[in-house]
């Protein structure tokens, strides 16, 4: 038996590259902060010092990652583990906006009677004295705040890693904090208990997929490195070791699509969605999404192009199955984030329209898949912000009260709530002068110029169908009789000011959209 | 001598007992078990893929994974001894207030 002669064993220090990785350094730094303050802090002062924590990180991180954007650094980091190309930029800069405006509904306090959404003790037995006790103290858990920002970390790594081992890493950094967030409602603490373990035993199984994927695909090519297995599979032609090729690829595409949302690994995200505390439904929604759409763009593309005309028609079909049981699903909620959660999927699905296209080498000035898919993500983003920040408004003597019928004349209690979140809904739908139609005009071309004709047809009719279920959310709140017991809650700031932002993007994106677009365009080639 | 794609497959076997048993055990603690067992499945395929490919890699990337499966038993206990607590069951049939 042969074995593996090592030379000397000389452990060379890594380089990084810390400029360049500031963004996503301090992202961390302040999250181990964090925990590091949680345990020294006294409780009373613990809240302020970890919102101050949290946003002046983000700004700084935001502040570096504008520098090193205009400085054009571009090219592999950290040993060539991380990959700063134009999708990276955008996508880091859209994560750290939500990431933020998501912080916001966290830190929201006021429209609980001065208690966050998360629960006072999340340890203790829903019902229990230690509970009532912990309430009654105005125990909180500060922790939010940094598993947050982990999570955010993680996703900013996930998104730009340019080797399998560090994809797979990130993606377990940024899943296990979600898996605690989601079960750490004030309220209806059953249920969110319940999400958190649905949430986790699937995305481990997941995991589980992905990472076997990845062992299937070092077996085939001898590396983890994108660029190297592209070049395999380049060089592969014909050869015996397909097999191995082919598993990996299809373990891989199920750890990813899972995280995305596209049927059939759609089953976790209604319950998830609606048990977690709306906070962290928010920054699911759309963080989420965005890493995992942005790691499987990068697969993809950077490693499996070579494969493309394998994988391509089976996204077709997964696209057609994810639209049409999203808005199936989506028809027949009676709860509001239920009804988020399908539209969602269907969303997936029209991203992985433009997915499927693969449009990847465009004349100049227009836009390539990944430019389109990151613009749709942002309007989709501020629109998905927007109206989980309004759910968390819709209140009874209970807590949150998310059934559709307790949202019947909503616009006579409060025009503005009913009004911005018809905005959203119809931005979700995709109706001119929202941010929603450019998405959608974008994802469809690019689907259109891959040669996926048909697909858009079917992306078409599939929206148009899903017009139907948002319009119902807007009649009921405009034309119901108002719900006895609903109220609306009196919010400070910290959620009025991301549904604001969430309005204005919206319509800004939706009526001038050319600067994101441009950006957007400018950003689309990945490096290999 | 072995042929060490024997392990390649030994590993694909562990990893589908070990997906049956996710999907098919009641029990949330069985079912979180069947997840390291997947996990450890991939291990072994590293390490038969390193000595295949006569790189080094896969034995690294071994360590990474179970440092990443030490970290998902803290979270994935948590939650399952929290759920417990709760209801004085792990079966994954009693959660089920979230259904429409």
């Amino acid at each position: 038996m042969s074995s593996i002669l090592l030379p000397a064993l000389e452990m060379a220090a890594p380089t990084l590259e810390w400029r360049a990785l500031a963004p996503v350094l301090l992202v961390f730094a302040a999250a181990c902060l964090g925990i590091l303050l949680d345990a020294v802090l006294p409780r009373a002062y613990r809240f302020l010092a970890q919102m101050t924590l949290v946003f002046a990180s983000v700004a700084l991180s935001f502040g570096f990652l504008v520098m090193n954007w205009r400085a054009m650094r571009q090219g592999r980091l950290a040993m060539g583990s991380i990959m700063l190309d134009g999708p990276t930029y955008f996508m880091w800069a859209s994560l750290l906006v939500f990431g933020t405006l998501a912080f916001m509904i966290f830190s929201e306090r006021q429209l609980n009677g001065g208690a966050s959404a998360f629960a006072a003790s999340a340890a203790s037995v829903p019902g229990s004295l230690e509970e009532a006790d912990a309430s009654a103290a105005r125990r909180e858990h500060t922790e939010v705040f940094p598993l947050g920002l982990f999570a955010l970390g993680g996703m900013m790594v996930f998104l730009a890693s340019a080797d399998l081992i560090v994809m797979f890493v990130a993606l377990e950094v940024f899943s296990l904090p979600l898996y605690l967030l989601s079960g750490m409602a004030r309220r209806r603490r059953l249920l969110s208990q319940e999400a958190a373990l649905k949430y986790f035993l699937l995305g481990a199984f997941s995991s589980g997929f992905f990472l076997f994927g990845v062992a299937m695909l070092y077996v085939f090519s001898g590396s983890f490195d994108l660029h190297a297995i592209h070049e395999a599979v380049a060089g592969n032609a014909f050869s015996s070791s397909n097999g191995l090729l082919y598993v990996g690829l299809g373990f891989l595409a199920i750890g990813l699509l899972f995280k995305v949302g596209v049927v059939p690994f759609h089953s976790w995200t209604p319950d998830v969605y609606m048990g977690a505390p709306t906070p962290v439904t928010a920054f699911m929604a759309i963080c989420t999404k965005l890493a995992a759409v942005g790691a499987l763009l990068r697969v993809f593309y950077v490693a499996l192009d070579g494969e493309r005309w394998n994988w391509q028609p089976l996204f077709a079909v997964l696209a057609v199955i994810t639209m049409v049981v999203g808005i199936i699903g989506a028809l027949t909620q009676t709860d509001v984030k239920r009804l988020l959660a399908y539209s969602s999927i269907a969303h997936a699905g029209f991203l992985m329209t433009a997915v499927v296209g693969a449009t990847q080498v465009v004349p100049a000035g227009q836009g390539t898949s990944a430019s389109a898919i990151m613009f749709y993500l942002a309007a989709y983003g501020f629109a998905t912000i927007g109206a989980f920040g309004l759910v968390t408004l819709v209140r009874n003597a209970a807590g949150e009260d998310n059934t559709i019928a307790s949202w019947a004349g909503l616009a006579r209690k409060s025009p503005w709530v009913a009004g911005l979140m018809s905005l959203f809904m119809l931005s979700f739908a995709g109706i001119p002068l929202t941010a929603g139609f450019i998405g959608k005009w974008a994802v469809f071309t690019a689907a259109w110029r891959g040669g996926y004709g048909w697909l858009v047809v079917v992306a078409v009719l599939a929206s148009l169908v899903a017009v139907y279920l948002y319009l119902r959310l807007i009649v009921v709140m405009f034309a119901g009789e108002p719900a006895k017991g609903t109220y609306v809650g009196n919010a400070s700031g910290w959620t009025w000011i991301p549904v604001v932002i969430g309005a204005v993007a919206t319509l800004w994106l939706g009526i001038i959209p050319d600067q994101v677009m441009q950006l957007a365009t400018f950003a689309g080639g990945f490096l290999r | 001598m072995m042929n060490p794609e024997n392990y390649l497959i030994l590993a694909a076997i562990l990893f589908v007992i070990g997906a049956l048993g996710v999907m098919l055990r009641r029990n949330a603690l069985i079912a979180f078990l069947c997840v390291e067992l997947m996990l450890n499945a991939c291990n072994l395929a590293f390490v038969a893929g390193s000595h295949i490919t006569g790189t080094l890699d896969g034995q690294t990337t071994a360590f990474f994974v179970m440092v990443v499966a030490a970290a998902e038993v803290v979270v994935g206990l948590a939650i399952i001894v929290s759920i417990y607590k709760t209801r004085r069951s792990t079966s994954v049939d009693d959660a089920n207030l979230l259904k429409l």
